[in-house]
C-alpha cells in the first residue's frame, strides 16, 4: 500500500500535524537564504576566476592585505541573519517539544524490531497507530532493549525511545490519512524493518475504533496490581507496609532522606523495579524488586491503574 | 661507488627518497618526510577499503528491497565504511601526510620536535588499522561508527571490542601528531619566522593540534569504558543498573564533534595555500583567516549536543548547543569570504589544485548552510537521523575535505616526489569528482527531507529514484578517485621531473629542491619577508 | 646565526642535543612543553571518568555513600602516603641530576620505584579483597545488605579509575627503569637532565590523580 505523498510539492512529505507547516516554512526560509548565499559565492568565484584569469606570467596583482570594515561586515551581518533563524527555530522547537494540557495519552513500547502501542481505552496495536484528527496527543514511550526513535515524517516529529526511562512528545494531527512510521535510531539487524503506518481518522471513526471492546489499561493494571501482591502492602488507608497510592500521582512525596520528589510515571516505574532507591518517609525498605518480572507494557498498565486511584472522600488527608 | 642501481647518488642529487634503500631506513626512519610517505601509502589503502564498503552500500540501495545481502551484512558495510573513513582516513589525512611533510619545512626546521614520536604515531596508526582489519576479518562490526549503547555494549554480536580497540589505538597516533606539531611550531621556527609570518597551513594545523590534544583523550576513555562494559558486563551505560545510555552519547560526541574540525581545518589550510598561489596574490585578511581557525577550534568544543536534540537531553541545554552551533558557522563563512576576496584582482590560473580549491569553496558552502538548517532545533526534529544529515556531512567531508586533500596532494606532489603528474588526466579526474560527488549526494538532501531515515537496508518504494541517482553518481565519483591512483603511481616512474618551484609559489617549501634533501635545508633559512609576498615577487621581477 | 653553526652537528656528549634541535636550550624547552602537553591530554583522559563519576554521584548520592563504605580506607591512606613520599624521592632525583650527583640520583630513582611497587602490591591485595567479597561488577556482583542497585556503579567506577591509574603507575615504573639504566651509565648531569625532569613531571601527575581518587572513592 503506497502512502500518499504530497502531490503538489513532491519534494515534501505530507504535512499532517499542527507543527508541520511551521517547520516547512522555516525550512523554506532557510533554503532561500542558503540558495541566495551559496549562489552568490558560486557566481562571485566564477566571475573572479574568469575576469581575473591569468593573461601572462608577467601579471602583477596588487598587494591587498585586507579590509577591517569588510571583515566586520561579513562577520556580523551573516551572524545576525542566522541569529534570526535561531530565534525563530527555537521558538518553534519549544512549542513543538513542550508539554501541552489536556492531551490524549498514547503509550508506546519499542523493542527490537517492532512498535507496540497501547491506548488507555484498551486497544493494542503492533506497528500501527490509530489516532483521531484534531486532538492533542501525548506519547509516553520506553524501550525494552536498545535505543529506538519514533519518527513520523508527515508530523515532522521524532523522539528517541530509551531503555530505562520514559520519553515524551506532544503532537496534534491535522489531516486524515495514512502516513509512514519509521524507527529513526539504529537499533540492530532489522532496524529498517521496524516501520509501520499511522492512521489519522475522523473523530467519530476513531471513537468507533477505540471502543473495540478490549480491556482498558486501567483494568489490566488493576489485575496486575493484585496478581503481584501490590494490593497486600499498599492499602488505601496508608496503614499497610507500604504507602497508600490513592491520589499520589503527580503529588510531591517526601522521602526518608528528607528529599521531596514528584510522583510521576518515572517515579512509579523506578519504585517497582528498584524500590530501595527512594523510600517514603516513615516506611521501611521492605518492598521487593520486580525487575525482570513485569514487562514495560505491564508497568504502564499498573501506572495507569495507580493514576486512576482518586481520593473517594472530600477533604481527605493529602499524602505527605 | 658500486655499480648496482642501489648505489648512493652523488651528494648533489641526494634527497630524502634516494638517501638509503634498506627496509630499516624506511621502517625505522626519523625523517618526517619519509614518515609522511609511509602515511600516504597506508591512508590510501584505508581510503580504498572504505570506498569498497561504500560501494557495497550504494549497490544494495539501488533497489528498495534488501535483496543483495542480508540486513546484518548491510549494517556491517555502512558501519565499517564509517569507522574506516572517520578514524583511518579523515582524521589523519592531511596532518599525517602533507602536514608531516611540510610543517618543519614551512617553519624552517630540520625536522619535527620529536622524530621518534612521529614514527611511533605511524606505528600506532598501523596497529590500530590492523585491529580494524582483524575486526573485518572475523565478521565485521554492525553498530554504526557511533557505537551507541546499549546496542554496542550488550546486544550486538559483532567485533565491537576489536573495532573500538582499533579506533582507540589510532587515537593515540592522532594525539602524538598534534603534540609534535604544537611543540615544533612553538619552539623550532627559523629566525625571522614570526607568528605573523606563518603560512595559514601552519595556523590551521596548530588549531587542529589543539583539538587533537584536548578532544581525542575523551573518545579514548569512552571507548575504554565501552570495551570494559562489553568484556566484563559491567554497567556504566546499562539502564538495568542505573547507568545511562545517553551519557555514552555525551562522552562520544564531546570528542566526535570537535573531531570533524580536526578533519576539516587542515583542509582549509590547504585551500589557503592553493588560492594564494594560483591567484598570485597575498591572502585577503590573513589575521582573520588565522584567527578563524582558532575560533572554530574553541567553539567546536561546545556544540556536541546538537547531535542529541531528539535524544532526551534537556531543551534548555539544546538551546545553548544550538546557539553556539550557529556561532561556529561564522568563522567558516569568514574563511570563504576571504578566499573569494583573495581572487579579486588576482592572476588566476586553472591548474588542478586550483580546480579542487574552487570546488571546495562551493561544496563546503553547501555543506555549511545545510549545517545551519540542522542546527535549527525545530528542523532537526524532522531531519535528525535521515539522509539529509548524511548528505550534509558528506558535503563537508567529501565535497570539502577530500577535495582539499586531493588539491593538496596535487599541489605538493612535485615537491614530495620530484615528479609532475599529467595535468590533463588530473583535470579530467577533478571534473569527474565534482560531477560524481554532486550527483551522489544532492539527491540525498531531498530524500532526507521526504523522511527517509539513514542506516536503512530496505526502504519504501517512493524513495527509489533518489537512491538510484545517488548510486549512479557514486560510480562516476569512484572513477574520479581511481584515476589519480593510477596516474600518481605512473608519475613516480615516468612523470616529468619537477623543478623546485613549478608554480612560482611563495613559501619556504618552494625554496628547497623537489624532492627535498633529508635535512630539508642545506643552509638554515633566515626569514625576512612577509608571508605570501607575491607582490614583492612581481616587483623583483619587474626590476630585472 | 652563522651558516657554519647552522649546519654543525652537536657533539657535546654531555648535552646530547638531537639533530633536529639547534641547541640544548631548544631541546630542553621542547621536551618540557611536550611533556606538559601530554599531561594535558591525560587530564582530559581521566577527566572523562571524573565526569561520569560526578554525574552518577549527583544522581545516586545514597547508593554511592553506601558503596564507598566498603572501600578500605586504611589501605587507601597508606597508599596515599606511599605515593606522596615517592614524589618526594622523585623530586630529589631531579635535583640530584641537576647537581650532577649521580649516586644520589640512582638511589632516589630506586627508592621511587620501591614506593611505586609498594603501591601496586597494596592495590593487588585490595583488589583481591574486593573480588573475594563479590564486589567486582558484573554477573558475580553481590551486595549483602539491602541497597539500591546503583551501588554497583560505584564499583564500576572504582575499578575503572583505579585500574587506569594503576596502569599509569606500571608505565611509570617502566620509565623509571629506563631512567635508572641511563643514570647508572652516567648519562645525566647538569648539562643534560631533561629526561629526569619530564619523567618527574609524569610521576607527579600520576600522584596527583591519586590524590583526587582517594577522597572521591574512599572518603566521601
Amino acid at each position: 500500500m503506497r502512502i500518499s505523498m504530497n502531490k503538489t510539492l513532491p519534494l515534501l512529505p505530507e504535512s499532517a500535524s499542527d507543527i508541520a507547516p511551521e517547520i516547512d516554512l522555516l525550512m523554506l526560509a532557510e533554503t532561500a537564504f542558503s540558495i541566495f548565499f551559496t549562489g552568490l559565492i558560486f557566481l562571485v568565484v566564477a566571475y573572479f576566476a574568469i575576469k581575473y584569469r591569468r593573461k601572462s606570467e608577467a601579471d602583477t596583482p596588487p598587494h591587498i592585505h585586507g579590509s577591517l570594515m569588510l571583515e566586520l561586515a561579513w562577520t556580523f551581518i551573516p551572524f545576525v541573519m542566522i541569529l534570526g533563524f535561531f530565534v525563530w527555530g527555537t521558538n518553534v522547537y519549544f512549542r513543538a517539544y513542550s508539554a501541552q494540557p489536556n492531551a490524549m495519552e498514547i503509550f508506546v513500547t519499542g523493542k527490537q524490531w517492532m512498535w507496540k502501542v497501547q491506548h488507555p481505552e484498551g486497544p493494542r496495536e503492533i506497528n500501527e497507530l490509530h489516532v483521531p484528527v484534531g486532538r492533542t496527543l501525548k506519547f509516553t514511550m520506553i524501550s525494552e532493549d536498545v535505543l529506538h526513535s519514533y519518527y513520523i515524517p508527515a508530523f515532522r516529529m521524532k523522539k528517541d525511545v530509551l531503555p530505562g526511562r520514559y520519553t515524551y512528545f506532544w503532537i496534534t494531527p491535522t489531516k486524515v490519512g495514512s502516513y509512514h512510521l519509521f524507527c529513526a535510531e539504529y537499533c540492530g539487524t532489522q532496524h529498517s524493518g521496524m516501520i509501520g503506518t499511522v492512521h489519522v481518522m475522523e473523530q467519530s471513526e476513531y471513537e468507533k475504533w477505540v471502543s473495540g471492546g478490549d480491556e482498558s489499561m486501567t483494568a489490566r493494571g488493576e489485575q496486575l496490581f493484585s496478581q503481584y501482591g501490590c494490593v497486600t502492602c499498599h492499602l488505601a488507608d496508608g496503614k499497610g507496609r507500604g504507602p497508600s497510592l490513592v491520589g499520589v500521582y503527580n503529588s510531591m512525596v517526601k522521602l526518608q532522606s528528607g528529599v521531596v520528589v514528584k510522583a510521576d510515571e518515572s517515579y512509579f516505574r523506578e519504585s517497582i523495579l528498584n524500590p530501595r532507591a527512594k523510600i517514603v518517609e516513615k516506611y521501611q525498605a521492605v518492598m521487593p524488586t520486580f525487575q525482570g518480572q513485569i514487562s514495560e507494557e505491564g508497568l504502564l498498565q499498573i501506572i495507569a491503574y495507580i493514576k486512576s486511584l482518586e481520593k473517594e472522600e472530600e477533604g481527605g488527608t493529602p499524602q505527605q | 661507488m658500486s655499480a648496482t642501481h642501489e648505489a648512493t647518488p652523488p651528494t648533489s642529487e641526494l634527497n630524502y627518497l634516494n638517501n638509503g634503500w634498506t627496509w630499516q631506513s624506511w621502517l625505522l626512519t626519523g625523517d618526517h618526510k619519509r614518515i609522511a610517505m609511509l602515511y600516504v601509502i597506508s591512508i590510501t589503502v584505508f581510503f580504498a577499503l572504505g570506498g569498497l564498503f561504500a560501494g557495497a552500500v550504494r549497490l544494495e540501495l539501488i533497489t528498495p528491497q534488501g535483496d543483495m545481502m542480508d540486513a546484518e551484512t548491510y549494517n556491517k558495510m555502512f558501519t565499517m565504511h564509517g569507522v574506516i573513513m572517520v578514524f583511518f582516513f579523515l582524521i589523519p589525512s592531511v596532518p599525517a601526510t602533507i602536514g608531516n611533510f611540510l610543517i618543519p619545512i614551512m617553519v624552517g626546521a630540520r625536522d619535527l620536535a620529536f622524530p621518534k614520536i612521529n614514527l611511533l604515531s605511524w606505528y600506532l596508526y598501523v596497529i590500530g588499522g590492523f585491529c580494524g582489519l582483524y575486526a573485518a576479518a572475523v565478521g565485521g562490526v554492525d553498530t554504526g561508527w557511533t557505537f551507541y549503547t546499549p546496542y554496542s555494549s550488550t546486544y550486538s554480536n559483532s567485533a565491537v571490542i576489536a573495532t573500538a580497540m582499533g579506533a582507540f589505538v589510532a587515537g593515540f597516533s592522532s594525539i602524538l601528531t598534534g603534540l609534535n606539531f604544537i611543540v615544533t611550531i612553538h619552539k623550532m621556527r627559523a629566525p625571522g619566522m614570526t607568528w605573523g609570518r606563518l603560512p595559514l597551513f601552519v595556523w590551521a594545523h596548530y588549531a587542529t593540534s589543539l583539538i587533537q590534544l584536548l578532544g581525542t583523550p575523551v573518545i579514548a576513555i569512552t571507548l575504554v569504558l565501552l570495551m570494559l562494559e562489553r568484556a566484563f558486563r559491567i554497567g556504566f551505560f546499562d539502564p538495568a543498573l542505573g547507568g545511562d545510555p545517553v551519557l555514552f552519547q555525551h562522552l562520544f560526541w564531546f570528542y566526535s564533534h570537535p573531531a570533524v574540525y580536526i578533519m576539516i581545518l587542515p583542509g582549509m589550510g590547504v585551500i589557503s595555500e592553493i588560492i594564494t598561489c594560483f591567484s598570485k596574490k597575498h591572502v585577503f585578511g590573513y589575521h582573520f583567516v588565522a584567527g578563524s581557525s582558532l575560533a572554530i577550534a574553541i567553539l567546536g568544543f561546545f556544540v556536541w549536543g546538537h547531535h542529541m536534540f531528539t535524544a532526551g537531553q534537556s531543551t534548555y541545554a539544546g538551546m545553548v548547543f544550538s546557539l553556539i552551533t550557529f556561532a561556529v558557522a561564522v568563522p567558516s563563512a569568514v574563511k570563504i569570504f576571504n578566499w573569494t576576496a583573495t581572487m579579486y584582482k588576482g592572476s588566476v590560473s586553472y591548474e588542478t589544485p586550483m580546480l579542487y580549491a574552487m570546488g571546495f569553496i562551493g561544496l563546503f558552502t553547501i555543506g555549511g548552510v545545510t549545517g545551519v538548517m540542522l542546527a535549527t532545533m525545530a528542523i532537526d526534529l524532522h531531519l535528525h537521523d535521515t539522509y539529509f544529515v548524511v548528505a550534509h556531512f558528506h558535503y563537508v567531508m567529501v565535497g570539502g575535505m577530500v577535495m582539499a586533500y586531493m588539491g593538496g596532494m596535487h599541489f605538493w606532489w612535485p615537491k614530495m616526489t620530484g615528479r609532475m603528474y599529467p595535468e590533463h588526466w588530473a583535470k579530467l579526474s577533478a571534473g569527474l569528482v565534482f560531477i560524481g560527488f554532486n550527483l551522489t549526494f544532492f539527491p540525498q538532501f531531498i530524500v532526507g527531507y521526504l523522511g527517509m531515515p539513514r542506516r536503512y537496508h530496505a526502504y519504501p518504494e517512493e524513495f527509489q529514484v533518489f537512491q538510484v541517482l545517488s548510486t549512479a553518481g557514486a560510480s562516476v565519483l569512484g572513477v574520479g578517485y581511481l584515476l589519480p591512483l593510477i596516474y600518481f603511481t605512473w608519475s613516480i616512474f615516468k612523470g616529468e621531473k619537477a623543478p623546485p618551484n613549478p608554480y612560482n609559489a611563495k613559501g619556504l617549501e618552494w625554496t628547497v629542491p623537489s624532492p627535498p634533501p633529508t635535512e630539508n635545508f642545506r643552509i638554515m633559512p633566515v626569514v625576512n619577508e612577509e608571508v605570501y609576498a607575491y607582490a614583492e615577487q612581481h616587483e623583483e621581477k619587474a626590476l630585472v | 646565526m652563522s651558516e657554519h653553526a647552522a649546519i654543525a652537528h652537536h657533539h657535546h656528549s654531555e648535552e646530547h642535543v638531537a639533530h633536529q634541535f639547534d641547541n640544548a636550550l631548544q631541546q630542553y624547552e621542547s621536551g618540557n612543553l611536550g611533556m606538559w602537553l601530554f599531561l594535558l591530554t591525560e587530564v582530559m583522559f581521566f577527566g572523562g571518568m571524573f565526569g561520569a563519576y560526578t554525574i552518577y554521584r549527583a544522581w545516586y548520592p545514597e547508593a554511592f555513600e553506601i558503596a564507598s563504605s566498603a572501600t578500605n580506607i586504611p589501605l587507601g591512606a597508606f597508599n596515599t602516603v606511599v605515593l606522596i613520599v615517592s614524589s618526594l624521592t622523585m623530586a630529589l632525583a631531579v635535583q640530584s641530576a641537576q647537581l650532577g650527583k649521580t649516586k644520589r640520583l640512582v638511589w632516589n630513582i630506586i627508592l621511587t620505584m620501591v614506593f611505586g611497587t609498594a603501591f601496586l602490591v597494596v592495590k593487588y591485595f585490595e583488589y583481591s579483597e574486593k573480588i573475594g567479597h563479590h564486589h567486582f561488577p558484573g554477573s558475580s556482583f553481590v551486595w549483602e545488605t539491602p541497597a539500591p542497585r546503583e551501588v554497583q556503579i560505584l564499583f564500576c567506577l572504582y575499578f575503572a579509575m583505579t585500574g587506569m591509574h594503576a596502569l599509569h603507575m606500571i608505565v611509570g615504573l617502566g620509565i623509571m627503569t629506563w631512567l635508572l639504566v641511563n643514570a647508572i651509565k652516567g648519562v645525566y648531569g647538569p648539562k643534560y637532565y631533561n629526561p629526569v625532569e619530564v619523567s618527574g613531571l609524569y610521576w607527579h601527575f600520576v600522584d596527583i590523580v591519586w590524590i583526587f581518587l582517594f577522597p572521591m572513592l574512599y572518603l566521601i
